[in-house]
């Protein structure tokens, strides 16, 4: 690999050299490292782009690393990866992917992560989206996530999109069956022209079952960002989504709430809320010996931490 | 250290035309004091608080810190000259956490059992609150003395405290009482405090009363206090108001 794309493996997975247990690595349309443990298999596809990642039922405390780095302007690949994740498992999947465009030709990255999580298990599923490079090509990535939640399974995925992606289309989709939990927790900021749709729809299938989506999210300059959220409540069930957005400049940010009870003892909530920073929160700071511009940067990273 | 000369601020009222609310102020602090300022609701005492931490700019008029004339300067400038306000209703913020805030108050050379000192002053547990966020989460009352807690580590040549009292229990009450006497006695600092309270006018070194928008008495606590006490009715500074 490259520096470049190291750079962007620094950016999306954190990592400074080859993780501990299982990961994969594809750069460039390529899988360039691997490496699998006792517990957890990688398996190229043959039918098509992608991999699936095998997770033995018991298997506790381990970690699959799959970032994806682009550094060819004008690449353009759809992948397939499929986890499947045995009974009373607890693992933290580390996945995410950056793009370094210095072209002209839009470089794009779509993946559909669909998970098959087994009963009592838990698993952690951290995303990260990441762009750089200043040619006139786009970055571009529209990553799926289809999810299949076992009884009493719990799932946190957080997702994280900061910077440098021009276009993003995020869709998320979830099952849980009796008992099983889905805590989503999105970051977004959105800048310059790009445009950045999101959308959940989670069906609360089983009984006491639960799921939060959290997003929070800044748009600033020209930016446009879409919100959309379905739940539905189809046994007795708790679902709650909360949009918290920053506006700044000329951005746009829309949030489509919709929450569905089909059940008498659903119980869902949704809440939106989307705002300028508050002229108070910039004062309080300013008292406190930041500058205005200071402050601002203060708050927005605060907000997205 | 405070001059306020020719003080006057102006809001447009629609149907009144232009409203005073501050007059013709004029007051000065010497150094190393403890000023409460009290009067009627509507009186302009806030108002005056958020004119000396410019957060509003005077019609017309000067305000002097240590000499320097901070009439034009912005509410940053005025901070890093060594002013500092602690907020009625203080602000909350989602993602900046306790201690961010404490930090940020004093500067971010400040050791995490610095900012614990600070919070154990008004009666915090640093343990249970240094990684809580500064938001909805917290009560009224947590928030404000989280907010004097900010105040006490910025630890400036003059702090302005509007209503510290307001949304605090009785029993953080004594505390903020001490930590005030604390603050005045342990440094070369100054105080402004707003205040209705009596047991805070009655640790002032001295009492200005402001109504209308003007100074209606100032002068030592023990000369103001007792003609401030026999009631709001009989009050001459009151009642002239």
């Amino acid at each position: 690999m490259d520096e470049i794309q190291k750079n962007l493996l620094e950016q999306v997975a954190g990592l400074h050299e080859m993780p501990e247990g299982a990961y994969n690595i594809r750069a460039n349309g390529k899988s360039v490292e691997r490496s699998t443990t006792a517990h957890i298999d990688i398996v190229t596809k043959t039918d098509k782009q992608g991999i699936d990642i095998v997770i033995k039922p018991g298997t506790k405390n381990e970690s699959v690393h799959i970032p994806v780095v682009l550094s060819q302007s004008g690449l353009t690949e759809m992948v397939y990866n499929d986890f499947y994740v045995g009974d009373d498992c607890d693992v933290t999947i580390i996945a995410g992917c950056g793009i370094h465009n210095s072209g002209d030709a839009d470089s794009k990255h779509d993946g559909i992560h669909s998970f098959y999580i087994g009963k009592n298990s838990h698993v952690k599923y951290v995303e990260k989206h990441y762009g750089s490079g200043d040619g006139k090509g786009e970055r571009i990535m529209n990553p799926e996530t289809v999810v299949d939640l076992g009884e009493n399974s719990f799932m946190e995925m957080e997702t994280v999109q900061i910077k440098g992606v021009d276009s993003t289309k995020r869709s998320t989709s979830a099952k849980l069956a009796d008992g099983a939990k889905l805590i989503v927790t999105e970051k977004l900021m959105t800048h310059g022209n790009q445009t950045a749709e999101t959308s959940f729809k989670v069906d609360l299938d089983g009984k006491g079952s639960s799921a939060n989506i959290i997003s929070r999210s800044v748009a600033r300059d020209n930016s446009v960002q879409l919100f959309l959220s379905k739940i539905n409540g189809n046994n007795r069930c708790a679902g709650h989504s909360e949009c918290d957005g920053i506006i700044m400049d000329n951005a746009k940010i829309s949030a489509v709430p919709e929450i569905t009870a089909n059940h008498l003892d659903a119980e869902l909530i949704h809440e939106a809320a989307i705002g300028k920073i508050a002229g108070d929160q910039i004062i309080k700071l300013m008292t406190l010996g930041l500058t205005e511009a200071e402050a601002e940067a203060q708050i927005i990273n605060g907000f997205l931490k | 250290m405070l001059e306020l000369q020719n003080l006057s601020f102006q809001v447009s009222d629609d149907s009144k035309g232009a409203k005073e609310i501050i007059r013709d102020l004029n007051l000065t602090f010497e150094d190393h004091t403890f000023i409460a300022i009290t009067g009627p609701n509507g009186g302009g005492k806030s108002t005056l608080a958020k004119l000396i931490m410019g957060i509003e700019q005077p019609t017309s008029g000067k305000i002097l810190f240590n000499g320097t004339d901070i009439t034009n300067m912005s509410i940053t400038e005025r901070a890093k000259q060594g002013i500092s306000f602690a907020f009625q209703q203080p602000v909350r913020f989602k993602g900046i956490k306790v201690k961010d805030l404490i930090t940020l108050a004093a500067g971010n050379q400040v050791k995490l059992p610095n900012v614990c000192d600070y919070l154990s002053k008004v009666g915090l547990c640093a343990r249970d609150y240094i990684n809580r966020d500064v938001d909805a989460s917290l009560s009224g009352g947590e928030l404000k003395r989280i907010e004097i807690a900010s105040i006490i580590a910025r630890n400036t040549p003059l702090s302005v405290f509007d209503e510290p009292e307001a949304g605090i229990d009785l029993w953080s009450f004594n505390n903020l009482i001490k930590v005030f006497e604390e603050m005045h006695e342990n440094s070369e600092n100054s105080l402004i405090i707003i205040s209705h309270q009596e047991r805070i006018l009655n640790i002032a070194d001295e009492i200005v009363v402001l109504a209308g928008g003007t100074v209606q008495a100032r002068g030592r606590r023990e000369d103001i206090l007792p003609e401030l006490l026999k009631g709001t009715e009989g009050c001459r500074f009151y009642h002239e108001a």
